[in-house]
């Protein structure tokens, strides 16, 4: 093996620096388990609804993990207290590592004030996936969707998070939107804090 | 000038999966469609019943006075032929393009169910790109 010789030996496994570890893994494996991870959820459930449910609920547990881990290896124990800080953290800092790269776009939403999207042309999870017709408006972003909402939820930010297909003029698919509606309280704090 | 007539699918068992037509010559109906494609499967298994040499995998090109019908088979059986005018080039390159486009839109969608009937409108969409390339590629050569 190459450049075993030359690892520093730690005699404590608490001692050694945590690494940052292989930063990719392969698109084709991660597709074919996203696939069965659906189909399976698709066997649990007898609405569309529900499945878009059990999605959310898989990626909430990635995002609060996503979060403790992000937290410790790139911000040294400490977290983002603020709305705009927090929103940011994930379209670029959770985005980039997810899914290496950042977010297309972060808007605030125009009709509400509570109200932000993460667009992205197009998402990972959604690469390999054609909706069939008769789902509607399913979209499998709601794993992302939840992986959002997992994040924000355990950095303070309680809101409600949902995946959608917004047509795009000119182009043949639809690009996705998490539309993040944060919880009355959030807000609140976020004035008082001015 | 279309050099593709049309693309054809079959699963393992023969049943045609996919169909697809290029241009007016060699069009057919649904039913003309499922016939070509069983038939197509009986007739590359015997081929390979036949055959005087060992471990032949079929017939991979059928030419004919009118039309050239190119085959390529995948490893779990799966047949991918398109049938185009004669002495057209390059075809192997477009099966492979198209079986990988295959596997990346419909295999890995969670929504198609094996065997079935293909309708992913990526597979689609990206199948329609890669047959224009293919001429625009044939042109300029």
């Amino acid at each position: 093996m190459i450049g075993v010789g030359k690892m520093k030996q730690y005699s404590n496994v608490l001692d050694r620096p945590l690494s940052k570890g292989k930063q990719e893994v392969s698109l084709s494996a991660f597709a074919f388990l996203f696939s069965e991870l659906v189909q399976y959820n698709q066997t649990q459930v007898d609405n569309i609804a529900e499945l878009e449910r059990r999605l959310e609920d898989a990626g909430y547990a990635v995002g609060a993990r996503v979060l403790e881990l992000l937290c410790h290896r790139d911000k040294g124990n400490r977290r983002e207290t603020r709305l705009l800080g927090i929103l940011s953290f994930v379209h670029s800092t959770v985005w980039k590592v997810l899914f290496g790269k950042v977010a297309d776009s972060l808007e605030k939403g125009t009709e509400h004030e509570d109200e932000y999207m993460i667009s992205e042309k197009e998402l990972l999870v959604n690469r390999f996936i054609s909706i069939p017709k008769d789902m509607g408006t399913f979209n499998c972003g709601a794993f992302v969707a939840g992986i959002v909402r997992g994040v924000l939820d355990g950095a303070g930010f309680p809101a409600v998070v949902t995946a959608h297909f917004v047509p795009v003029e000119g182009q043949q698919r639809p690009r996705t939107t998490i539309l993040i509606k944060f919880a009355e309280e959030v807000l609140r704090r976020e004035a008082r804090l001015g | 000038m279309a050099a593709i007539c049309s693309l054809y699918i079959i699963n393992k068992s023969g049943g045609l999966i996919f169909y697809k037509d290029y241009g007016s010559t060699g069009r057919m109906d649904t039913n003309d469609s499922l016939r070509v494609a069983s038939l197509w499967h009986s007739m590359h298994a015997i081929s390979q019943q036949l055959s005087p040499v060992s471990g032949c995998t079929g017939i991979e090109l059928l030419q004919a006075d009118t039309f050239d019908l190119h085959c390529f088979q995948s490893l779990t059986g799966t047949k991918f032929f398109v049938v185009s005018e004669p002495g057209t080039q390059h075809m192997e390159g477009l099966l492979k393009h198209i079986y990988e486009l295959y596997t990346d839109y419909v295999l890995k969608n969670p929504f198609y169910e094996m065997e079935m009937p293909i309708r992913c409108e990526l597979f689609d969409i990206n199948l329609t790109q890669a047959i224009q390339k293919d001429r625009v590629a044939l042109l300029a050569r």
